[in-house]
């Protein structure tokens, strides 16, 4: 084959007869890969004279960045929020089931909990690359307990806390360390909010707004003070008012501060919000619009009884209840059952569905250089790592995969100060009803249905 | 000369691709022998880009033995600004084919030594044995081939040229109407350098060019439209679609459509490499 002069010689791979999510359109255009960066195929062409050599026809699939869960309590079983000695593996088994989910990046969520089970479990949840082993971790989302008793939700009331005494030393004396934390839910009508959510932002956690009964003024203090996520819309706040709109409001409130937009979490699961309400959300402001799963233990385990953190929850169906009422306490719905439901539900585009499960949480998280966008990665000698990537094939059946299994993806990173940037660009495969086909992983075939169905 | 009219863009389009592809299976182009092609860029030329890119897509034709030399190149402009030649052949052609990128030639609009440039391209022709057929096109309202300007030298070689108002102006409309953003200079190959092509074909499509088109073939050879240079070269096609032909005379457009059925002869029937020829 042709051989050009350039001094890479690694192996360059061209995904063929495909359409790109590329700045917010599909774009008919192949994906040339190499050593783990999305290279510029007419640099190539032009200035190291090659071409590729291996290619792959896609069918005329879509490639997108892969999907990021921000807010996942735990799945198969496996609950984040239960103080045990091995954290670590069942981190590690959610990691790897969800990537049958096009996740491949996620925030392991812990829910209002005694101050002793976070000081056993956080240091037991780094971050992490993604590999085949599993998704990355991005870092862990402290989803309480300083929120509002009121709006607890599923939170066990016993363990809901303020931080009015101590306001930041409350924080670290709760929850030990935040090393490993990345996004933080509480309720900013509590005494001392700002400061702590300065402090917060100041360390680059993302701050969240949710469980809580702030009305619309509050919740743009707390916006002034560095919130930047509402933690899954509408559940778990005050209703919208038309004189009050609460933290709803945020969506159009005209005290962002300047060059930034808040983003909210939506469970598109069909049952945490009707279908109207995410249609008013996703048409007031689609940008920030950011799908999370909200899963619980029970997601992918089937119907009846299962732990979620210090309670009992039933599920039947879809649905999961609070054992023995009537109080959602999350979802079961995995990330690609949202997608499809919110791009069916809204009417939205395709690239607004993806995006919303991928681009934009990768924006919230700040990362959105690296991950949530399919644009060239930098030169061969830059550190930039390129993004990641989720596969939807235009057809059904086996796709007759046979990417070589000796690649490797290259490690960069100049984001500063959270480590949890590094991560490498990851395919997913999906069919046209968006079912996940196949998982790669740092360019490794690391699921595949076929392989499941045996 | 041949004057093949077609009754629109579309068909004219098809009728050059077909040749061009006709052309190069009939050469049996191979390890040692390579079919040498100019290329032109514009809008003139994407419908026919577009045909051969089908042709090879189905299998009909490869570009793996064809070496191109393109016509011209912008100064100054970023190589991958998405105005620049380099960009344009990239995304409307080469990205599409399998075409060898050693083989591909553009001016280097940025190099250091520009006029070195244009002679190493020259050099770069004749070793790679010639031009077999340069396809232009184009001609702008003053016909031009290339960026050989009226009053360009009907002798000239690949150079660096200053370009004309109306040429600019024309320009303009692929960066955002702003005229400060048009580059104002370009390499170009000559009149002389197309004209030692061994055969040449001008694609010439619209109502915009129909006075130059006149201008080309029915008055006389005068570097004021370089394009009538052709006049004088052994084997030169001009395709064009009936907007083009709206200023030549009845006598001339019937005459070259009466011959229509010898021109279609050179593209049907259309070969193909996968029967082996």
């Amino acid at each position: 084959m042709r051989r050009g002069q350039g001094a890479a010689r690694a192996s360059v791979l061209q995904f063929t007869n495909c359409r790109l999510l590329r700045g917010g359109t599909l774009l008919r255009e192949d994906l040339w890969v190499r050593e783990g960066r999305v290279l510029d195929p007419e640099k190539l062409f032009f200035d190291e004279r090659r071409l590729a050599d291996k290619q792959k026809d896609c069918g005329g699939c879509i490639l997108a960045p892969g999907f990021i869960d921000v807010q996942i309590n735990g799945g198969f079983g496996v609950d984040f929020s239960q103080a045990t000695e091995d954290v670590g593996s069942g981190v590690a088994l959610v990691a790897r089931k969800i990537l049958s989910h096009g996740v491949t990046a996620f925030c392991p969520t812990l829910v209002t909990s005694p101050p002793e089970v976070y000081h056993k479990v956080l240091p037991q949840i780094p971050v992490k690359r993604g590999g085949p082993h599993g998704a990355g971790v991005i870092g862990v989302h402290l989803e309480g307990p300083f929120i509002s008793r009121q709006k607890r939700g599923a939170h066990p009331e016993a363990y809901v806390r303020s931080f009015e005494a101590n306001a930041f030393h409350d924080v670290l004396a709760t929850y030990g360390s935040l090393d490993n934390v990345c996004i933080l839910t509480l309720a900013p009508e509590l005494g001392r909010s700002h400061e702590v959510i300065q402090e917060l932002t100041a360390r680059g956690i993302r701050v969240s707004l949710g469980h809580s009964v702030a009305d619309l003024r509050t919740a743009e203090d707390a916006m002034q003070s560095g919130a930047t996520f509402i933690t899954h819309l509408f559940n778990a706040m005050l209703p919208f008012h038309h004189r009050d709109p609460g933290i709803v409001g945020l969506l159009t409130s005209d005290q962002v501060p300047p060059g930034r937009h808040i983003f909210y979490g939506m469970i598109a699961d069909g049952i945490h919000t009707n279908p109207a309400a995410l249609r008013i959300a996703h048409r007031a402001h689609p940008q920030g619009l950011v799908l999370v799963t909200d899963a619980i233990p029970a997601l992918g385990l089937g119907n009846g009884r299962h732990t979620l953190g210090q309670q009992v929850v039933e599920v039947d169906g879809l649905s999961a209840y609070v054992a023995g009422t009537k109080t959602l306490c999350g979802s079961i719905a995995p990330m690609d059952v949202c997608v499809r439901h919110f791009l069916q539900t809204t009417g939205c585009s395709v690239e607004s569905a993806l995006e919303s499960a991928s681009l934009h949480p990768a924006q919230l998280l700040g990362l959105e250089k690296h991950k949530g966008t399919l644009d060239f990665g930098a030169d061969a000698d830059s550190p930039v790592q390129p993004p990641t990537l989720v596969w939807l094939p235009a057809w059904s059946t086996s796709l007759g995969l046979s990417v070589p299994t000796s690649w490797r993806w290259g490690w960069g990173c100049d984001m500063a100060p959270r480590p949890h940037c590094c991560l490498p660009p990851d395919f997913v495969v999906l069919d046209d009803a968006l079912h996940v086909q196949a998982t790669y992983i740092s360019g490794e075939l690391v699921w595949q249905a076929e392989m499941a169905r045996q | 000369m041949r004057l093949v009219i077609l009754d629109n863009y579309d068909l004219a389009s098809e009728w050059a691709a077909k040749y061009i592809c006709n052309r190069i299976i009939q050469f049996k182009p191979g390890q040692d022998r390579y079919f040498t092609l100019g290329l032109p860029t514009g809008s003139t030329p994407l419908g026919c880009y577009k045909k051969l890119i089908e042709y090879h897509k189905n299998g009909d034709l490869s570009f793996k033995y064809v070496k191109t030399f393109n016509m011209d190149e912008y100064v100054g402009l970023p190589r991958n600004h998405p105005e620049s030649y380099h960009s344009y052949m990239w995304n409307n052609f080469f990205k599409h084919i399998d075409i060898d990128p050693n083989n591909a030639h553009i001016l280097d609009g940025n190099a250091a030594d520009l006029q070195a440039e244009c002679d190493a391209f020259e050099k770069k022709i004749k070793e790679a044995g010639g031009i077999d057929l340069f396809v232009g096109e184009g001609i702008g309202p003053d016909g031009h081939i290339a960026f050989n300007e009226p009053g360009s030298s009907l002798v000239s070689r690949t150079r660096l040229k200053t370009l004309a108002m109306d040429t600019i102006l024309a320009n303009a409309k692929y960066f955002d109407g702003d005229l400060s953003k048009v580059p104002t200079m370009a390499l170009t190959v000559g009149v002389g350098t197309v004209m030692d092509a061994r055969e040449v074909m001008i694609l010439i499509t619209g109502a915009h060019k129909a006075f130059a088109l006149y201008k080309a073939i029915e008055e006389g050879v005068n570097h004021m439209w370089t394009v009538s240079a052709f006049q004088q070269h052994p084997r030169t096609i001009f395709v064009c679609d009936e907007d083009a032909t709206l200023e030549l005379r009845v006598k001339t457009v019937k005459y070259f459509k009466g011959l229509m059925h010898v021109h279609n002869k050179l593209v049907d029937p259309l070969y193909s490499m996968k029967e082996g020829d």
